[in-house]
Formats: C-alpha cells, sequence, structure tokens
C-alpha cells in the first residue's frame, strides 16, 4: 500500500520535472525560431549596398539604408555621451557620497523603477518638453530621449559594482591622505572598470533597440543627414516604416535591418556577459 | 583639492537627483498635457467611455485601458507557468554544466527589441496562427457553450490571441530570472529536511520552495506585468488597433501604448492630442505603481 | 587610465559632436509630411529635385491629420493633406493653401477566387460593407451588381485608415455624399469612427493588409493599389456609368471643380457628375505656414520645379497633373502672397 504510494509520488514528482523540462524547451524553442526566422528573411538582403546607399523612392527597387545606419549610430552616440557620464555620476554619489543617507536608497529604488518605464512615455516626454517648445523633430531630442532611458540602468549597475569594492581598500587611500574624490578616481574606478564597461554596453544594447521614443522625437529623414538639428533617420522606426508598408522591396530590407540590429545586440550582451565572468574570476 | 573633491561631490549628486526630478518632470509635463482633456472629460467619465470620435471630439479611455489589461493580463497567463517551469528546470533539474547557458539563452529572449519580434509576428506569427493554429482552436472550442464564445470571429492572425502570445514569450524572462534568483535563496537547511522527511523532489518544489518564494516570484511576475503593460512596437504590429471591445480572442482591439503611437504626430486637433497625453498620464501612473510594488516584494526578500 | 587621459578622451569626443552644430550649406532639407496618397509621386519628384538641385525635400508619410497637425505647430515646413482645410480653418491656423495634384482612391480587394475579372461595386454597396450591413461577399446586393461573377460565401473583411487620413476624408466625403445612412452615423473627415473592420497605418499599412488578407477589401489611393498589384474594383457613378480609376475618369472629376485661389482652392470633387468620372477623386493640398516667407519661397520653388516638370513622373504613377489653367492659378496665389 504504502510502496503504491511512494510509486506515485514519486511518477508525479518525475512528470512534474518533465513538464518543467518542456517549459525550458518552449522558451528556447521560440528563440532559436525567432533568430533563425530573422537569419533567414534577414541574410538575403545583407550586401553591400544595404549599408553604402540611401533610400530610392518607394516602390523602386535598389537602394540601401545608409542614412539610418548613419543616423542611428549619430543618436545613440548622443544618448551615449549624455547618459554615460550622469549615469556614472549619479552612481557614484549613491554608493559612494550619499551611501548612509536613506535619501539615496530611495532614489536607488526610484532609478530601479524607472529603469521599466514603458519607452513610449519617455518619448511622449522629450516631445513635450523639447520638439513642441522647439518647434521641430531633431537627433539631438532623439539622442535625449535615449539617454533618459539609459540613465537609471547606468546609476544602478555604477552603483551595484561600486558598492561591490571593500571598504577597505578605500580606507587605505584615505589612510595615505587621499580626498576622496581621488579616492574614487584612483582606487575604486580602476578596479571596477569592466564590471563598469558592462554596465554601459547592456544599457547601449538595450538602447539601440528602441523605436517607439524615436517616433516622435527624431521622427524619420529619407535622406542622409548629419545635422542633429532637423529630423533623423534611425534603423528601428525604418525597420517599423518600412514593414507596414505594402512593397516587397522594404521588407527585404526591414529584415536586413532586423537582422544586423538583433545581431548587434546579441552580440554586445554576449560580450558583455563573458566580461562579467571573466573580470569576475580574476 | 578640498575644491575639487566638493565639486565632483557637486556633480555625483546632480547625477543622483536627475532620476527623481525625470520622473517628477513626467507627471508634471503629463498633468499639463492632458488639462485640456481632463477639463473636458473627467476622470470617471473619461475612464469609463468608449468613444474615440476625432470628428466629434469626443474621447474616452475605456477601450484602450481595457485593452492594455486584457492584453497584459492574457500575456501573463502564458507566460507564468512557462517562466516559473523554466525556472524550476534550471535550478533543480539542469544539469550544472548547461545551467549558466540555458539563463543566458532565456535572458536572450528580452534582449531582442521589440520591433524584431513585431516584425517577426506580422511576417511569421500571424500566417501561422491564421492558417493553422486559430482554425483548429475553432473547431474545437466553438462547441463548447461558454467558452466557444471566446474563439469566435475571422481568424485573421491580427487580434489579441497573437499579441497576447508573442508578448507572453517576450515576457517570460523578466519572471523566470527572479523566481530563478528566489530559488537559489531558498535555505539549504530548509530543503534537505524535507527530502529527509521521504519527499519528492516535486515535493520539496511544491511545498517548500514555491510558499518560501512567494513573495520574490510575485515580483518577478509584477516586472513582467509591468513589461507587458509598456509594451508597444511588438504589440502594434499584430493587434489591429481598432478601438472597440474585443469580443473573442479572435478580435482586433488597441492598447494606451499602440493608440500612442498610432496617433501621436498626426492627432490634428489639440483635443486629440491632450486625450492622448491623458491615456500617457494613466498609463504611467499605473506602470510606476506596478513596477514600484514588484521591486519593493523583491526588495525585501533580497534583504531577507 | 589617468585622470587627463579621460578628460582627452572626452574632450574631443565634444569637439567631434560640436561639428555637427556647423550647419552644412552644402546640402540643404526641407522638411514635409502628411499625407500618403501623395507619397509616391511626391518622393519620386523630391529624389529627382535632389539630384537637380542639391535641395532635399524629406517627406515623412504620417498621414494628412499628422500633416495638417505639424504645420500648425510648425514643426515642419510644408504640410500636405487631401482633405482641404476651408479658408475659416486656415485663417484660424494662419495657413496657405493650394493644390499640386490630382488623384483617386481605389477599392482594393483580396478575392483569391476573382482572378482575371473585376469586381464592380456601387456607393451603396461599398457604404453598406463598411457600415457592416453587408457582411458577406455573396450578399445580393454584391451579386446584383456582379451578375456573371461566382462570389463565394466569405465574410468581408473591411480595412480602413487608424491614422488622421485625407484618404479617409476622400472616401467619407463620398459615402456620405451617396450613402443618408452613412452621413446620418458616421460623417466624415480624417479620423472617423468606423463600424467595423481592421485598420493599417497609412496608405501602406492598409495596402499591406488587403495584400496578406484574404476576402478583405480596404480604401487606397491608386498609385498604391497598383505598385503592389491588388485587383481594383469598378465603381459606378453618379451618371450611373461603370468607370475604372485611371487617369482620364480622374481628370473627367477635376474638370468639374470650381477651383478659386481667392478661397484658397477649397473643393471636393468626389461624387463628380461627369459622364465618365471617377467618384473618388481627389486633389492634394501642400500647406504652408502664413509668416515663414523665407522658407515658403524656397517651398515654393520646389513645387514650381513640379508643376513645370513633373507632368510626366505624375502620370506614370497614375497621378492626374493639375491641367495648366490650375497651374496658372496656383501661381498666381503664389505671387499674390509674395512668394513667386
Amino acid at each position: 500500500m504504502i510502496e503504491r504510494e511512494i510509486r506515485k509520488r514519486k511518477v508525479i514528482s518525475r512528470l512534474a520535472l518533465l513538464a518543467a523540462f518542456f517549459c525550458a524547451l518552449w522558451g528556447l524553442f521560440w528563440l532559436f525560431f525567432i533568430i533563425f526566422d530573422v537569419l533567414r528573411h534577414g541574410l538575403s538582403s545583407i550586401n553591400l549596398s544595404l549599408f553604402l546607399e540611401v533610400p530610392t523612392p518607394p516602390g523602386e527597387p535598389g537602394g540601401g539604408l545608409k542614412h539610418a545606419f548613419i543616423g542611428h549610430l549619430l543618436i545613440t552616440l548622443v544618448a551615449v555621451i549624455l547618459g554615460i557620464p550622469f549615469g556614472i555620476l549619479g552612481g557614484t554619489f549613491l554608493a559612494e557620497y550619499g551611501r548612509n543617507f536613506r535619501f539615496s536608497r530611495f532614489i536607488s529604488f526610484l532609478a530601479d523603477t524607472m529603469v521599466s518605464v514603458p519607452a513610449i512615455v519617455v518619448g511622449a516626454f522629450v516631445y513635450a518638453i523639447m520638439v513642441k517648445p522647439l518647434g521641430h523633430f531633431s537627433g539631438w531630442s532623439g539622442g535625449v530621449a535615449l539617454a533618459i532611458i539609459m540613465l537609471p540602468v547606468i546609476i544602478r549597475t555604477t552603483e551595484h559594482m561600486l558598492s561591490l569594492v571593500p571598504w577597505t581598500m578605500r580606507e587605505a587611500a584615505f589612510a595615505l591622505g587621499a580626498p576622496y574624490h581621488k579616492v574614487i578616481w584612483q582606487v575604486v574606478y580602476p578596479s571596477v572598470k569592466t564590471g563598469l564597461l558592462t554596465g554601459c554596453l547592456l544599457a547601449i544594447a538595450r538602447v539601440s533597440g528602441e523605436a517607439a521614443p524615436l517616433l516622435f522625437t527624431s521622427f524619420n529623414n529619407n535622406f542622409l543627414s548629419y545635422d542633429m538639428s532637423g529630423p533623423m533617420a534611425s534603423l528601428t522606426v525604418t525597420i517599423f516604416v518600412y514593414a507596414m508598408g505594402p512593397y516587397e522591396d522594404w521588407h527585404g530590407k526591414a529584415w536586413g535591418a532586423a537582422l544586423v540590429i538583433t545581431l548587434a545586440i546579441l552580440l554586445i550582451n554576449l560580450t558583455a556577459r563573458l566580461m562579467l565572468k571573466k573580470g569576475g574570476k580574476s | 583639492m578640498v575644491f575639487t573633491n566638493r565639486i565632483f561631490l557637486f556633480f555625483t549628486f546632480l547625477g543622483a537627483l536627475l532620476i527623481p526630478l525625470i520622473i517628477l518632470g513626467i507627471l508634471i509635463v503629463f498633468l499639463k498635457e492632458a488639462s485640456l482633456a481632463f477639463q473636458k472629460f473627467g476622470f470617471v467619465s473619461f475612464i469609463f467611455s468608449p468613444e474615440w470620435d476625432p470628428v466629434f471630439e469626443k474621447f474616452g479611455g475605456a477601450v484602450p485601458l481595457t485593452g492594455t489589461l486584457i492584453v497584459a493580463f492574457l500575456s501573463l497567463i502564458f507566460a507564468v507557468p512557462f517562466a516559473l517551469g523554466i525556472a524550476i528546470f534550471v535550478v533543480e533539474v539542469c544539469p550544472a554544466s548547461l545551467k549558466e547557458i540555458v539563463r543566458l539563452a532565456i535572458e536572450l529572449l528580452a534582449a531582442i527589441p521589440s520591433i524584431v519580434y513585431g516584425m517577426w509576428g506580422l511576417f511569421t506569427l500571424a500566417p501561422i496562427m491564421a492558417r493553422y493554429i486559430e482554425p483548429f482552436l475553432q473547431r474545437v472550442f466553438s462547441p463548447i457553450p461558454l467558452i466557444g464564445k471566446l474563439f469566435e470571429g475571422t481568424p485573421l492572425g491580427i487580434d489579441l490571441w497573437t499579441a497576447s502570445i508573442m508578448l507572453s514569450i517576450m515576457i517570460i524572462p523578466f519572471t523566470a530570472s527572479i523566481a530563478i534568483e528566489s530559488f537559489y535563496l531558498v535555505p539549504r537547511v530548509l530543503k534537505e529536511s524535507a527530502y529527509g522527511m521521504g519527499a519528492t523532489k516535486w515535493e520539496v518544489i511544491k511545498d517548500v520552495m514555491f510558499p518560501y518564494c512567494k513573495i520574490g516570484i510575485l515580483g518577478g511576475i509584477g516586472l513582467s506585468l509591468g513589461r507587458a503593460l509598456g509594451e508597444t512596437m511588438a504589440v502594434a504590429f499584430v493587434l489591429g488597433n481598432i478601438n472597440s471591445f474585443p469580443t473573442s480572442l479572435f478580435s482586433p482591439t488597441t492598447t494606451v501604448t499602440v493608440k500612442l503611437a498610432n496617433e501621436f504626430t498626426e492627432a490634428d486637433k489639440d483635443i486629440h492630442l491632450s486625450a492622448l497625453f491623458y491615456l500617457a498620464l494613466l498609463l504611467y501612473i499605473l506602470s510606476l505603481i506596478v513596477i514600484a510594488c514588484s521591486k519593493y516584494l523583491i526588495l525585501r526578500v533580497r534583504s531577507r | 587610465m589617468h585622470f587627463r587621459d579621460k578628460m582627452l578622451g572626452l574632450g574631443l569626443a565634444l569637439l567631434f559632436l560640436l561639428t555637427f552644430f556647423l550647419p552644412s550649406k552644402a546640402s540643404e532639407t526641407l522638411n514635409g509630411a502628411g499625407s500618403t496618397f501623395v507619397y509616391p509621386i511626391l518622393s519620386k519628384w523630391a529624389y529627382d529635385f535632389q539630384k537637380v538641385s542639391g535641395v532635399k525635400i524629406n517627406y515623412q508619410s504620417i498621414g494628412s491629420g499628422g500633416g495638417i497637425r505639424q504645420i500648425t505647430e510648425r514643426t515642419i515646413h510644408f504640410g500636405a493633406s487631401d482633405m482641404p482645410l476651408t479658408p475659416q480653418e486656415l485663417k484660424s491656423k494662419k495657413l496657405l493653401q493650394f493644390p499640386i495634384v490630382i488623384g483617386g482612391v481605389v477599392l482594393a480587394y483580396n478575392l483569391p477566387e476573382l482572378r482575371g475579372k473585376s469586381l464592380i461595386l456601387d456607393g451603396e454597396t461599398i457604404c453598406g460593407v463598411y457600415l457592416g450591413k453587408i457582411k458577406s461577399w455573396d450578399d445580393p446586393k454584391i451579386r446584383a451588381l456582379n451578375p456573371g461573377i461566382a462570389l463565394p460565401s466569405r465574410p468581408i473583411t473591411p480595412v480602413f485608415r487608424s491614422d488622421g487620413s485625407g484618404t479617409t476624408a476622400l472616401f467619407t466625403h463620398y459615402l456620405s455624399e451617396v450613402c443618408k445612412d452613412w452621413a446620418k452615423e458616421v460623417g466624415f473627415g480624417t479620423s472617423v469612427k468606423f463600424k467595423t473592420g481592421l485598420s493599417g497605418k497609412g496608405n501602406e499599412g492598409v495596402a499591406n493588409y488587403v495584400k496578406r488578407t484574404p476576402y478583405s477589401i480596404g480604401y487606397v489611393e491608386y498609385a498604391y493599389a497598383v505598385q503592389n498589384k491588388l485587383s481594383i474594383a469598378l465603381l459606378k457613378n453618379r451618371a450611373g456609368n461603370v468607370v475604372a480609376p485611371d487617369v482620364n475618369t480622374f481628370k473627367e472629376a477635376a474638370s468639374s471643380a470650381n477651383l478659386d485661389p481667392k478661397n484658397h482652392f477649397y473643393a471636393w470633387i468626389t461624387n463628380a457628375p461627369g459622364k465618365n468620372a471617377y467618384p473618388i477623386t481627389g486633389l492634394v493640398f501642400i500647406l504652408l505656414a502664413e509668416e515663414k516667407k523665407d522658407i515658403n519661397k524656397k517651398v515654393v520653388k520646389f513645387f514650381d520645379w513640379v508643376l513645370t516638370n513633373g507632368d510626366n513622373q505624375a502620370l506614370s504613377l497614375q497621378y492626374v497633373p493639375l491641367p495648366k489653367d490650375l497651374k496658372d492659378k496656383v501661381r498666381s496665389y503664389w505671387k499674390a502672397n509674395g512668394l513667386y
């Protein structure tokens, strides 16, 4: 009798764990399916002209997405230049100067919450504070929107990395008579530079895939433009416009751009995590 | 020396201050932009009115708000069981050498940009749903009286069903990684004593780990929910963007984010734009509350 | 890395960024947005104009509603709309308006069974479909217009615009004229409350949905239907004749219009009276901000080039270029406003 009970429970346990295995398969299946699909559709569109040429009028085959690649890079560059310094500074405050205040824990919590705020909300915000008053769409406002999305991510990873540095290291520097800022710059930062770098890389990977915040800030441009004070093309918005359109040629280009972005983001993610692993081991 | 230190301190403080400034800033700006619509439509009547008529200038948020909630909850229903299953797999079943790889693979699901999800959804998932899955589901469920109603309608693939399934795949990693983290926090002693009493692996998971990790898992689910509420691009491709309540799983509808993406640059009347900002404000507050509560729960678990 | 190296790097990066502040005189860009209806031909003109003059006309197809909004907000240099603004609206928004080209809205459909044969529809049936009263392709009303065709017994999926659209305005204006129920229940405008169906963003989105959704029907600008090889319905016009959309039937519809520069060319040409007039025809209007004289002069230079050189391009894409006397009226309008 008891044997039967035990066997039944064992069977149930095996089944449950099998179900867990299938759940993992479900997740992995979709990952590989999507990546495979993007590869399948996008590979045929990857050629030199996609990167080197500007678009032709709709309906006409040929041309490329050079304007979108360059625009996207420029906008992301602005986001990086605005978001990373302020992010690192903010995280430094939370982990160093402000570490003893409850206020800092509160800000840290707010930053953590802000990480998950809908990107389109940020886009609407920047539209209201930059685009409307200034009177035009601009690459700058697109960069600002992405910077706002990056900021809390960088603050959190910086704070986390800095808090991992043992206090004794700082004490040793203080004992030598160094002022706090020197302690931070010459002792703390160097010891976490890999971690900080990976944090930045992951944040860049995250924002370079965003389209919603760019929809009403940098808008779009059919031409190659280096003028950040006007509308700018970006890969993600271009994918949106081209995928929603009816032209087969557009669809192909959209897949190509999607492949490039996906590969780039996946690569950055893998690199960052590998760096973290190696940094941790040493 | 002291001077440089002070300057640096100032700048770091500024950096940190940006956070509450931005959060408040968004709130204030949205309140200001939405005030026109608020004055005209009030609060309760805006939330409950299904009208969205730019010609006659009558706006109400009932449809997008309901759509947002329904899509989010449906995707949670599809995501959470799998996410928990994955967590169980990684912690209890997976061979040690593969654990990190599987964890990484699941996190990569969240790294794929949502616009790529959207494209894939439009060109691959929706047609599969329209041609095979949805007709099959219709055949199976239509005869059943109440549930059958859920599967009515022309299976076009551009509907609540496809959007929810796709969104569920996107939000699995959030619940999964928090659940994995929570499972690892369970003290060995607790598990060992259960095993010592003759419990099977599943019983340990069910009766020891889950109760212990309830709060953390809830937080993880909350994060997935927060993501689902705010997702725009992926859903915009496959939801159909219609301002009407869905009558079945195969109905197209709309959400706040999709409406914003479609109509923001094109609202040609001030009241229209203001109504959109009103929706954005509501979404913002809702997401903040959901995310803050979830983060709080997770914080409680981590500090235990 | 030393502190000063980091500062150096930061300084160089900032310097690099500063270069973007330098206005690039070499290539000037004018930004326009609006009607997706006119997008195919406008971008073609812009592409050619750039080769000739170096000036880039960056036109974004976001729907007429968007064009009207953005030019009102002055976030762009010119807007394009298939829905004309009334003189009162133009006065309150301080805008100028003139037509640039003529096009037609067609009903594109996806009926796999109907290879080679064209469907015939009229105002009543289209109205019925979009009101949800005619639900199936083999409805008696549709069969009455198409005696020789075996229509499938499938539900119709109407597709409409999700964004603020001049094409919608033209389409709904036509329906309001031919269908009492429509005028009462829905009305016309860039963004109306459609009763049933799927919605797509832009002419592009509607064309996309019709293309990939069997048994659907949608209203799109003619060029989109042609470029995407969609099946196009023949329509019964006001005179009772069945006409196909093409350059001639559009032209005939436009000839009945009374376009007055003094009224900023405000006119609708849907449901035109001509014998072979295509019932859903419209003009595309360009909107300018009154006070931006310098910008407007530059924009007018582009459109002047279009009026002089753009006819062949327009015809190749099935748009109807403005007739000569209308072109003269437009030029005199520009002169009267100090832009020419």
